[in-house]
C-alpha cells in the first residue's frame, strides 16, 4: 500500500476520532441545546419546582408538547419562573393551569397542563396564572405526621 | 537428614522466589530506561511523521472495525440490562444517563484499552520481536541506524495518538447503540434520555477524565507492547511467549490503572 492510501485511510481515522469526541462534547455533554421544530414560550411562577430540570419535557393528557427551556429565580416573590417552550402545533387556552409532576415514584419530573376553558389561546409570552408546586415528600411526611400526632392527641383528649 | 533436606527445599524455593523478584524488577529497571530512550529518540518519529502515520494506519484505522462493533454491542447490552433494573424503579428515563456515564467514564476507555492491547498491542511485539528474530534490527544498527529511533518509536506515538481517538469512537457508538436499542427498540422518551444524558454529563469531569485515562492506557499498552517486542528472546517460541505477555500485562495494566485513576478522578466532592 502506498503513502497515499495510508495517508487518506489514517485522515479518515483522525477525522472521525475528532468527529467522535465533538460528538461527545455536543450531544452528549452539555455543551449545546438542541431545538427540532417552531416554539412559542409561555412563562409559569412556581412556589417550588423540585428538582424539575431544563429540557424536561412538558406533558399535556400524557402527550409530550413540549420542554422547559429556563429555569430562574424571582428576587422580588421569591418563587421559581419557568419558562416553557411549547410547541406551535399545540395551541392551549389562556386559563390553561401548569403543575409539576412526578413519572412514578422516583422518575424525572415534568410539567403536566390541564387546558382550561377560556376561548383566547396562549400566545407568545404569556404568563400561566394557575400553578401547582412540585410535591416535596419530606413535606409531604411531615404533615402526614403532624396530623397523626394531632389525631392521637384528639383521641387522647376524648378519653 | 530429612531436616536438612527439607532446609534445602525451603532454601531453594527463597531462591527461586527471590531470582524471580530481582529478574522483574531488573526487567522493570529496563523497561524504564527503554522509556526514557525512546522519549528521548523519538524525534525521528516527529520529524519524519510519516513514519508514525504508517503506524497510525496499522494500529489505529485496523482496529476501528473491532472497536466500532464491539462499541455498538456494549452499548447496546447496556441499554438492555440497564432498562431492565432502571424500570423496576420506575425510573427508565434515566437509561442516557446510565449508558452515557458507563460509557464515557469507564467501559470506553477500558473496554478499547482491551481490545486495543489484543489487536494492535500484541502486532507490535509480534513485528518488532521478529525483526529481531530476523536480524533487521541487528542490520539497522550496522547501517548506524538508531532502531529505538526508526521501529520503536514511531509505533510507541502511533499508539499514544489512536488510543483516544478509538476511546471515544467507541464511547460514541457505544451511546448510539444504546440509543439504537433504549429509544427506538425498547420506546424511552427521546427527549428524556438525551435531556437527562446531557444534564448529568459534564463536559470537564466525565468527558475530559475518560479522553485522559485512554491516553493514559494508550502509553501504558504501546510501551508494553513495544518493550516486550524488544526484548523478546530472538526464536520463535521467546517471539510468542512475548506476545503473549504483552496482551496478559497490558490488559492488567490497564486494569489496575483504571483504578487508580478512578480513585484520583472521581472521589471527593464529584463522587455521585
Amino acid at each position: 500500500m502506498n503513502r497515499a492510501t495510508i495517508d487518506a485511510w489514517v485522515g479518515v481515522f483522525v477525522a472521525a476520532g475528532f468527529a467522535a469526541l465533538l460528538f461527545l462534547a455536543l450531544k452528549v455533554g452539555n455543551l449545546a441545546s438542541f431545538s427540532g421544530s417552531e416554539t412559542y414560550q409561555v412563562q409559569a411562577k412556581f412556589a417550588n419546582i423540585g428538582g424539575l430540570k431544563i429540557r424536561a419535557p412538558i406533558k399535556s393528557a400524557g402527550v409530550v408538547v413540549g420542554r422547559v427551556s429556563e429555569v430562574r429565580f424571582d428576587n422580588e416573590t421569591y418563587e421559581a419562573i419557568v419558562t416553557l417552550n411549547l410547541d406551535t402545533q399545540f395551541r392551549f387556552p389562556r386559563d390553561t393551569a401548569a403543575k409539576i409532576l412526578t413519572s412514578g415514584l422516583l422518575g424525572e419530573q415534568y410539567v403536566g397542563l390541564d387546558a382550561g376553558g377560556d376561548g383566547v389561546m396562549l400566545k407568545q409570552g404569556d404568563r400561566l396564572r394557575l400553578t401547582q408546586s412540585a410535591v416535596v415528600l419530606e413535606n409531604l411526611i411531615s404533615q402526614f405526621l403532624f396530623s397523626k400526632a394531632a389525631e392521637d392527641k384528639d383521641a387522647k383528649d376524648k378519653k | 537428614m530429612t531436616e536438612g533436606s527439607e532446609a534445602g527445599g525451603l532454601r531453594r524455593l527463597f531462591e527461586r522466589l527471590g531470582a524471580a523478584v530481582t529478574a522483574r524488577i531488573w526487567r522493570l529497571g529496563f523497561a524504564s530506561r527503554f522509556f526514557g530512550y525512546m522519549l528521548l529518540h523519538s524525534g525521528t518519529a516527529l520529524r519524519r511523521f510519516h513514519l508514525t502515520i504508517r503506524e497510525i494506519y496499522f494500529a489505529g484505522v485496523l482496529s476501528l472495525i473491532i472497536i466500532l462493533v464491539s462499541g455498538m454491542f456494549v452499548g447496546m447490552v447496556l441499554a438492555l440490562q440497564g432498562y431492565e433494573t432502571l424500570q423496576r424503579y420506575g425510573s427508565s428515563e434515566a437509561l442516557g444517563v446510565l449508558v452515557a456515564l458507563s460509557l464515557v467514564r469507564e467501559l470506553g476507555p477500558v473496554v478499547a484499552g482491551l481490545l486495543f492491547a489484543s489487536r494492535a498491542g500484541s502486532a507490535i511485539t509480534a513485528e518488532i520481536g521478529l525483526m529481531k528474530a530476523t536480524e533487521q534490527i541487528a542490520a539497522m544498527e550496522m547501517m548506524a541506524v538508531d532502531p529505538i529511533a526508526r521501529v520503536v518509536a514511531p509505533r510507541f506515538w502511533a499508539g499514544v495518538i489512536s488510543m483516544p481517538l478509538l476511546a471515544a469512537l467507541f464511547s460514541a457508538m457505544g451511546i448510539f447503540g444504546g440509543y439504537l436499542v433504549g429509544v427506538k427498540l425498547i420506546g424511552v422518551d427521546e427527549g428524556a434520555f438525551w435531556s437527562q444524558m446531557q444534564a448529568s454529563v459534564d463536559l470537564r469531569e466525565d468527558i475530559l477524565n475518560g479522553v485522559i485515562k485512554s491516553a493514559v492506557f494508550g502509553v501504558a499498552v504501546t510501551w508494553i507492547a513495544v518493550f516486550e517486542g524488544y526484548d523478546a528472546q530472538p526464536t520463535a517460541e521467546g517471539v510468542s511467549s512475548a506476545t503473549t505477555r504483552t496482551v496478559v500485562t497490558s490488559s492488567l495494566a490497564i486494569l489496575a490503572l483504571d483504578f487508580m485513576l478512578t480513585a484520583l478522578m472521581f472521589t471527593g466532592g464529584n463522587a455521585r
